[in-house]
């Protein structure tokens, strides 16, 4: 019997909020959650993205609204009655447990035979690779290895829900991709619903089948990695989905587009949140500008690193506005150089109150 | 020069090489301590053994065979552990519980200070303050009385001491408790809980042998604390009865009966009692966990 997550069909959060003290770092949550999804809740920090996540693992209570999986109410419940498994941003390993007991822990705690959670060990142990490693203590393992035992404490309880905690926050670069391959991989295999609290947007990208962008304890935008990627609903949430360039902007319709008029420069975008016209923001990502002899924006470069593929560009435009661009032509500090843009890759939106 | 020379090390420097040893001009400030603790530790324990087995008549033995030899002096001995064992049980045990509350507690500081003023005030005020308290003709008895309930005697006797033992000993145990605990990753038990272990099995798998370590260490002072008991002991009392500890037989021998070689060897007798109960359970402590009490990295 391989290790599966427990059935359900939908975890539902209704109006989840928190409060702390007077702060609401929860505003009023609504999301379902169908079995096998992986959710990454993304955004920066203090955005209650990990509120969220101890109130679904029962760790903190909510302040109001309810939790539902499938028509059983849980928000009452205690975290050791959820059943869900989660992995800690520091791993939260038992330093005195060998890596198998630590494994063993939850399986234990049910009053499984003994015989049953060795197999069930042994299987988790070989889902995360570390099958000749489970008598050594948490303190012996590199910090790629702890993650993996972490994952395998959690999963071996067979939850219907994984949480996840920033896991990958503490490893260096190399290791966080080769876990986040490992991750998705464990997901796929044994089926739970995965939510993953994150910062990373990349991470989001790459791992997510929905995104919940979420700020100042609000959920912003929910989508797949290439809605909010191509079209993300706020400024906000673009400026967090990397688009770098937010032009403050004066707007006027032409058919379906939109003419803007960043600091005098002509530009065409295509309206998002904005339909009128009027004060607006224009987004865009520093690969959507293309250098070009053409381009109606005349900018004078003030950095250009080197990233291998391509320059990384920064450059002053006539009336000193900052414009962060990517070439792949030689660029240098000092050129003088025209960017364009395709009116589809301009994303407009209306200018925040604040 | 040519491409083949091989040069000679560098010779390293004496300062160097010590350096690598961390060992510089700031270490010398050690110097003052060491001689302070040659002065007055090692130097009169020493002298303190020697004469021991310098009696005033007898053989070299005879302190020893006396002690061992005499009810009214090895009796003092079983009346010592008798009260410091479970004072020390006491105020060890009942400061975990309270530690593991206070630890959630955010005016954690208030409570600190509260507990702190019994040490501060030392145990003869803290003994007074229980004569005046508990006394026959204390509030305590006289509020009985109030209620038609006969007086009951707190003071002059076993109760009396143990009563002070645990106020004077309970906020360092306390304090020193809640200090390990703390120390231990709060995630750890939100882990377990996660994992399905309910508040019991938290604390008997996780935050007990965590704190075991401690514990022990906890258990060792508290217990040399409330071992060498002295002025409760004759104040609070029966100094000639059921609370004649070991240092009481130790004081009468050197001011009483002005006989110094026997007052040293109650005193070496005390000092190995205390030790052998340390060593026991510092070597109990080789059974449990020893490493960190965090998460590992991170």
């Amino acid at each position: 019997m391989a290790i599966a997550a427990r059935d359900f069909r939908e975890l539902r959060l209704d109006g989840m909020s928190r409060n702390f003290g007077s702060v609401n770092a929860l505003k009023s949550v609504d999301l379902a959650v169908r079995r096998g999804e992986f959710i990454a809740l993304l955004g920066p920090s203090g955005c209650g993205k990990s509120t969220a996540l101890n109130c679904l693992a029962g760790l903190l209570t909510l302040s109001s609204g309810k939790i539902w999986l499938d028509s059983n109410r849980i928000d009452e419940l205690k975290p050791e009655d959820r059943g869900f498994g989660m992995v800690f941003q520091n791993y939260a390993l038992f330093p005195h447990m060998s890596v198998r007991k630590n494994i063993g822990f939850g399986l234990a705690m049910q009053g499984l035979p003994k015989a049953d959670i060795e197999r069930k060990v042994e299987e988790a142990l070989a889902i995360v690779r570390l099958g000749d490693q489970g008598d050594k203590l948490p303190g012996q393992l590199s910090g790629g290895q702890q993650q993996r035992v972490a994952i395998a404490r959690a999963i071996v309880i067979e939850p219907p829900l994984v949480l996840m905690d920033e896991p990958l926050s503490n490893l260096d670069a190399k290791l966080r991709l080769e876990m986040r391959a490992e991750i998705r991989r464990i997901h796929e295999l044994i089926g739970s619903a995965t939510i993953y609290v994150t910062h990373d947007q990349e991470e989001a990208l790459s791992l997510a089948d929905r995104i919940v962008v979420m700020r100042a304890g609000e959920v912003r935008q929910v989508g797949t990695p290439e809605d909010l990627y191509v079209r993300p609903a706020h400024a906000d949430v673009a400026e967090f989905m990397g688009y770098r360039n937010l032009l403050p902007a004066k707007a006027t319709k032409a058919g379906n587009l939109l003419s803007l008029d960043i600091g005098g420069v002509a530009l065409q975008g295509t309206p998002v949140e904005a339909t009128g016209g009027g004060d607006v923001i224009a987004a865009i990502r520093p690969d959507d500008f293309e250098v070009s002899p053409g381009g109606p924006l005349p900018v004078t470069v003030t950095s250009a690193q080197y990233h291998g593929h391509d320059f990384y560009c920064s450059g002053r435009g006539t009336d000193g506005t900052e414009y962060y661009f990517r070439t792949r032509s030689r660029v240098q500090k000092g050129d003088n150089v025209r960017l364009g843009a395709d009116p589809a890759r301009v994303l407009v939106y209306a200018r925040a109150v604040s | 020069m040519t491409g083949g020379e091989i040069h000679a090390p560098e010779p390293v420097s004496l300062r160097t090489r010590l350096k690598l040893h961390d060992i510089d001009g700031v270490t010398l400030l050690v110097v003052p301590a060491v001689l302070f603790v040659l002065a007055l530790f090692v130097y009169p324990f020493a002298y303190g053994f020697v004469i021991s087995f310098q009696p005033l008549k007898g053989d070299w033995l005879e302190n020893y065979r006396k002690f061992f030899s005499t009810p009214f002096l090895y009796d003092t001995i079983a009346a010592t552990f008798w009260l410091a064992i479970p004072a020390t049980l006491i105020n060890v045990g009942i400061s975990i519980p309270i530690a593991m509350q206070v630890r959630k507690v955010r005016r954690r500081r208030i409570l600190t200070t509260i507990l702190v003023i019994p040490i501060t005030l030392g145990t003869v005020l803290i003994a007074e303050g229980l004569l005046n308290y508990l006394g026959p003709q204390g509030w305590f008895n006289r509020t009985l009385g109030l209620f038609g309930i006969p007086s009951v005697r707190l003071v002059h006797n076993y109760i009396g001491v143990m009563l002070s033992l645990i106020l004077s000993g309970f906020p360092f145990a306390f304090l020193l408790t809640l200090s390990y605990i703390t120390g231990i990753d709060p995630s750890l038990e939100q882990a377990a809980s996660t994992l399905g272990a309910k508040p019991r099995a938290r604390f008997r798998h996780i935050l007990l042998p965590l704190l075991a370590q401690g514990l022990a260490i906890n258990l060792c002072l508290s217990f040399v604390q409330t071992f060498s008991v002295f002025p409760s002991a004759v104040l609070l009392g029966a100094p000639a009865g059921s609370t004649r500890v070991i240092s009481i037989a130790a004081y009468q021998a050197a001011y009483e009966q002005y006989d110094n070689s026997m007052a040293s060897a109650i005193a070496m007798i005390m000092g190995f009692c205390q030790l052998a109960v340390v060593g026991m359970i510092l070597g109990a402590r080789s059974f449990v966990y020893r490493g960190a009490a965090g998460g590992g990295k991170g």
